[in-house]
């Protein structure tokens, strides 16, 4: 399983890169895996306003369909629109597959770095 | 297999229709190409139908344990009622004079789905039980939009809801608000205290809930809706394990769907079609949908019985509409012949046969799950009602046994699998159900065929991907089939 250092993560599983006050949002490694296959991409239009701890957009596998939250709340800039017919990308290279660029931020979840994100996975496997 | 599109030859048939004598429809056709039907002989069709059978697993081909879906036995008398040439030669728009018998159906099958679930009035126009869902949020927020009450936007669903009380409350305009279940997968209090305010418009909640428990708190949890000024919709597709027995209505609930298809022994499966009375609580009358049948003893004040011709006032059915009705919510009065199909039911079992069919449904689902305890690991270990659900989260970590895998072994069996990897909060669920209309010998072939297919799987768990070796269809992909669907015939 893959934890980029430099990236931050939520205990909803979405990852956050934050880089000139532009937040880049996708959904991680351990998430992609636990789902399965995607099949199906719900996203956000630009433009939209995102509040941190609410529902961006949805994910469905096979298996089931899970809301994926923003953990930022701001503008949405850019969607990845690709996604929308190749969500495959998201279980191939999970920290490629982008969903959102969120601009105008004004608040943020309380993020984890990558080594506190992996053993709270670790913690959620057991469970 | 080949499509019926694909066989036959241009000009076979069996010439079943007889020639149209009418111009009308011919002048005012809009289609610019000729309908491409197929054109095949009564050989062929007799043929396709049966291979088409071959390829599925009906309750008539044996057991079909999937839970939350009520797979019981479809009577065969149920059939012969709905055959009768009374209903099936009978048009909604014909003069209500003419169509008294199917009105007194309609009227008498209301009555008694009242009398079941406790309420006061009934719908049985929508369609199947996600449809039931709908209108009876519908009616929902007539109720407050009525008042005035236009704050109240959120519906409250635990998270072991069905998927589809979620996608009706988002259908209607809701918002939707999840709330955690406790360690009994029943409803957290604490949680829905927390989440009723002055926005709520409602809470959606199954009882017994999706892990065939009956929630202890049912008549706090609508209480604290209720003093928060919301509504209570009960999601009957686990009717099965109550009727007769408790009643949503008793419960606290306002407003609820059956599915006549689950509960009541309508044909099943297939895509339909199906039947989701929607049933109310007086206040909620005013807002249903659809025709209303009245006698002239249940005429609404205003309206008098000479002016509609009654004279025979107990035998004499009108129909009506409900003064502040949110309007059809599916043609004429639902699919009419499968309301047939559940009232032969509901009559031929009787106060005595609707109860004890639920506590057959107890005994057989507490029965099986006995049977499998201690091999099959329980999700929750508790005397269950109709259905119980098993982890193989173990087994998939230990040796990568899969839920999936247990299920499609089964199939080599002739068992039908039981419900996958539902309800979430459970990991690597399977979902089993009996129904009450399988016999004692049934339940014990049925325990020992998946202790053997669990044994098979500490023996050689690498093989248990290969499964099903014998059915007509294996593994399909599901991933293929999802992102890339095909769901119509193109002619090439």
């Amino acid at each position: 399983m893959n934890f980029p250092k430099e990236l931050r993560y939520s205990k909803s599983h979405e990852w956050v890169r934050i880089e000139d006050g532009i937040a880049t949002i996708g959904l991680t490694d351990y998430a992609q895996h636990e789902l399965g296959d995607l099949v199906f991409v719900n996203l956000p239009e630009e433009g939209d306003e995102l509040t941190a701890g609410e529902a961006l957009g949805d994910v469905e596998s096979v298996k089931a369909v899970s809301d994926v939250y923003s953990p930022v709340s701001g503008t949405v800039l850019q969607i990845n629109e690709e996604l929308l017919d190749h969500p495959e990308l998201i279980n191939e290279a999970p920290y490629d597959a982008w969903f959102v660029k969120v601009g105008s931020l004004t608040e943020e979840e309380e993020l984890l770095d990558a080594a506190d994100y992996e053993s709270f996975c670790e913690e959620e496997g057991k469970n | 297999m080949k499509l019926i599109f694909e066989m036959g030859a241009p000009g076979r048939g069996s010439e079943l229709v007889p020639e149209c004598r009418s111009s009308y429809v011919l002048n005012t056709a809009l289609r610019e190409k000729p309908l491409h039907l197929p054109e095949v002989s009564e050989t062929e069709i007799s043929r396709h139908y049966t291979e088409l059978a071959k390829q599925a697993h009906g309750v008539n081909d044996g057991f079909y344990p999937l839970g939350s879906c009520t797979m019981k036995y479809n009577p065969k008398v149920n059939e012969e009622a709905a055959a009768l040439p009374g209903f099936t030669g009978i048009h909604p728009l014909q003069d209500v004079d003419d169509a008294q018998g199917a009105l007194e159906v309609l009227s008498k099958m209301e009555d008694m789905l009242c009398e079941i679930t406790g309420m006061d009035a009934c719908t049985l126009q929508p369609a199947a039980g996600a449809h039931g869902e709908f209108t009876g949020l519908l009616l929902i927020k007539a109720y407050h939009t009525n008042r005035g009450d236009r704050n109240r936007t959120k519906i409250i669903v635990p998270d072991s809801a069905h998927g589809t009380n979620p996608a009706s409350a988002a259908m209607a305009g809701f918002d939707v608000v999840n709330i955690a279940s406790d360690d009994h997968g029943c409803v957290d209090l604490d949680a829905l205290k927390k989440a009723v305010g002055d926005d709520t418009a409602g809470l959606m909640l199954t009882n017994p809930n999706t892990v065939g428990l009956f929630d202890p708190n049912i008549a706090e949890v609508t209480r604290i809706v209720h003093e928060a000024g919301g509504l209570c919709y009960y999601d009957g597709a686990n009717l099965n394990a109550i009727m007769g027995i408790a009643r949503p209505g008793d419960m606290g609930f306002d407003v609820m769907h059956l599915n006549l298809h689950k509960t009541f022994a309508a044909p099943h499966g297939g895509g339909g079609p199906g039947s989701g009375p929607v049933a109310c609580k007086d206040f909620l009358a005013e807002y249903l949908p659809g025709i209303r049948v009245l006698t002239a003893n249940t005429l609404p004040d205003a309206v008098c019985a000479s002016d509609f011709g009654i004279t025979d006032q107990e035998n004499h059915y009108i129909v009506s509409r409900a003064d502040r009705s949110i309007g059809d919510v599916r043609s004429f009065c639902g699919n009419f012949l499968v309301i047939v199909r559940s009232f032969c039911y509901i009559l031929t079992l009787g106060r005595e046969g609707i109860s004890e069919a639920a506590t057959g449904a107890v005994l057989n689902a507490n029965y099986m799950m006995h049977g499998l305890k201690g091999h099959y690991r329980m999700a929750y270990d508790r005397v269950c009602m109709h259905e119980f659900v098993v982890t193989l989260e173990q087994e998939k970590q230990e040796r990568g046994v899969s839920a999936l895998d247990i299920a499609k072994a089964l199939l080599d069996h002739g068992i039908h699998p039981p419900t996958m990897y539902f309800p979430l909060i459970v990991h690597e669920a399977l979902m089993i159900e009996p129904t009450e209309t399988e016999s004692r010998e049934t339940l014990d072939e049925a325990i020992r065929i998946f202790l053997d297919v669990l044994k098979q799987s500490e023996e050689t768990p690498d093989e248990m991907s290969q499964y099903p070796l014998a059915a007509p269809i294996r593994r399909p992909d599901e991933v293929a089939a999802a992102r890339k669907p095909i769901v119509r015939y193109f002619r090439e």
